[in-house]
């Protein structure tokens, strides 16, 4: 098993099922962003926080797939750039994309807007006067909803969700499918297929997730 | 035809390269992309400057190489064609093409359009191929191959070892070869025995060899002139991922032969 270290096609496996671990957490936020919508999310946030080894289970799993993925991911990288020293003089791309070619810049906006969106929401180290911790709703819940409206009233702070978001919609759109073909899980008949689907599956997220900073921003849903 | 060509021109591994302009006049449609440059080279030596360098053997689409850049695609712009077998009719009059050799740090420039691919001798050494006991020759239909796998070898077994995949890759990585090699001789019975160390000990290679790793960007497919395809990538992943349980998977042979065959 040592390979999955040192072997490069060993990290991307790792790669790989990190990233697909990422993406199940990823699709489940989104799924209970969605209860915002029907006034539904200081209940949800109260039941999640209720089970605390589901909490912690998830946590601790997402920080071991997070380090499993961000490492390989920046060694493979350095490598790769070593490998092919200059380029040619007209490059014509056949068939890499945008977003498979900026993997690893759209990684690093991800793992910039991690940090702050951890100390935003999760450690309310901004703004902690609004934070959900700091505020109680009338059902003696913290008051999850307040905070996340108070957020997105600034259209500055919404736009820098959004940039995220994209930049998790890029490394997705590349990454999902890449992510099967890593694990050996491809045919000449699933490819188009699974980079279809991956695209598909990316962009429901992002519409998903992007939904709530624009609904507020645009006095959709108020306080 | 009239072209302009801008080509790779080194002295020597380690020289400074740089691009060349040179002018190519009274081309004609039916030429070779090689013929070309012979005429270009033949008027370089009647002005007594130092011809261009480029591999070629076979000129038949083969041998693998003739390996040139040409307007940032390996091979060219004709899809499943090497430089050899592609025309001047698919270039206009006036054009204007570059012309770079291969580029990755695993295939260092020996001169001009030349580069050194025996990082591709090396893998193939580390394991592609087969340990056999030579005796006498088997019956025919003793081994019985089912028609699917053996398509599958020889779609695989077309790879030509040319590099274009390297050179389109953009990590330079060699895994369109690797795979190809592995997938052709884990499709048949006489390879499985030697499968799981296989995987192992070529893809150990590729690295050694600083070779990149492959990120799925498919530039090597669209490039390659045999139409090998990622798939045989796949089948590689598959094979190294059946290949984890054995451990470091670096030991050498096992003299018995036979124990692997029958999973
Ligand atoms: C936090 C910082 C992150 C960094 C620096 C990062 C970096 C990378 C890089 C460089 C690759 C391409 C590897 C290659 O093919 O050579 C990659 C692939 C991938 N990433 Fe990320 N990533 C990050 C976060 C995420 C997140 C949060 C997710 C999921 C929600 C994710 C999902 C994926 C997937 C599925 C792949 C494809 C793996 C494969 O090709 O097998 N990444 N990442
Ligand atoms: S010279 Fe042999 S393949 Fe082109």
């Amino acid at each position: 098993m040592r390979v999955l270290v040192t072997s490069q096609v060993g990290k991307k496996v790792l790669m790989a099922v990190s990233g697909q671990l990422m993406t199940l957490f990823v699709i489940v936020h989104m799924l209970g962003n969605t209860t915002l919508f029907f006034g539904g999310l200081n209940a949800y946030a109260a039941k999640l926080h209720s089970l605390l080894l589901l909490v912690w289970t998830a946590r601790l799993l997402m920080l071991t797939a997070l380090v499993a993925h961000v490492v390989p991911g920046i060694q493979l990288y350095l490598e790769n750039r070593k490998a092919k020293p200059g380029s040619y003089a007209i490059r014509n791309s056949l068939r890499a994309t945008f977003a498979s070619k900026n993997m690893v810049w759209t990684g690093m906006i991800i793992g910039a807007f991690l940090i702050y969106h951890l100390l935003h929401f999760t450690f309310q180290f901004i703004h902690p006067e609004q934070g959900a911790s700091a505020n109680i709703d009338p059902l003696g819940r913290p008051d999850v909803s307040r905070m996340v409206l108070f957020s997105f009233q600034s259209t500055a702070h919404a736009l820098m969700y959004i940039t995220a978001l994209t930049a998790l919609l890029l490394h997705l759109t590349h990454g999902i499918q890449s992510s099967f073909q890593s694990l050996g899980l491809n045919t000449d008949r699933s490819i188009p297929v699974i980079v279809r689907s991956g695209f598909v599956v990316a962009m429901v997220l992002f519409l998903g997730y992007i939904a709530v900073p624009l609904i507020i921003l645009l006095g959709i849903l108020k306080g | 035809m009239n072209l302009t060509l801008y080509v790779w021109r080194q002295k020597g591994p380690h020289a400074p390269g740089k691009l060349a302009r040179y002018e190519a006049r009274g081309i004609s449609p039916e030429m070779s992309f090689l013929e070309m440059l012979d005429v270009v080279n033949e008027s370089l030596i009647r002005e007594g400057e130092e011809p261009i360098s480029f591999d070629h053997d076979c000129r038949e689409g083969i041998c693998g190489t003739c390996s040139q850049v040409i307007n940032g695609v390996p091979h060219g712009p004709q899809e499943r064609t090497t430089v050899c077998q592609l025309h001047m009719r698919s270039f206009r009059d006036g054009d204007t093409i570059y012309i770079e050799p291969w580029r990755a740090r695993a295939f260092p420039v020996i001169r001009d359009l030349i580069v050194d691919r025996s990082a591709f001798e090396r893998i193939i050494q580390a394991g592609g191929y087969i340990s056999v006991h030579t005796g006498g020759v088997p019956d025919g239909n003793a081994l019985l191959i089912p028609k699917e796998n053996a398509d599958t070898a020889m779609d695989a077994a077309e790879c030509i070892g040319c590099g274009a995949c390297v050179a389109a890759c953009p990590n330079g990585s060699a895994m369109l070869f690797t795979a190809a090699k592995v997938s052709h001789l884990a499709a048949l019975p006489q390879g499985r025995v030697e499968a799981k160390r296989r995987v192992c000990l070529m893809t150990e290679e590729m690295l050694r060899q600083g070779f990149g790793s492959c990120s799925n960007h498919y530039e090597c497919q669209a490039a390659c002139p045999k139409g090998i395809r990622v798939s045989f990538i796949a089948k590689l992943n598959r094979e190294f991922i059946k290949a984890l349980p054995r451990g470091t998977n670096t030991a050498p042979p096992s003299p018995s032969h036979g124990t692997e065959a029958k999973e």
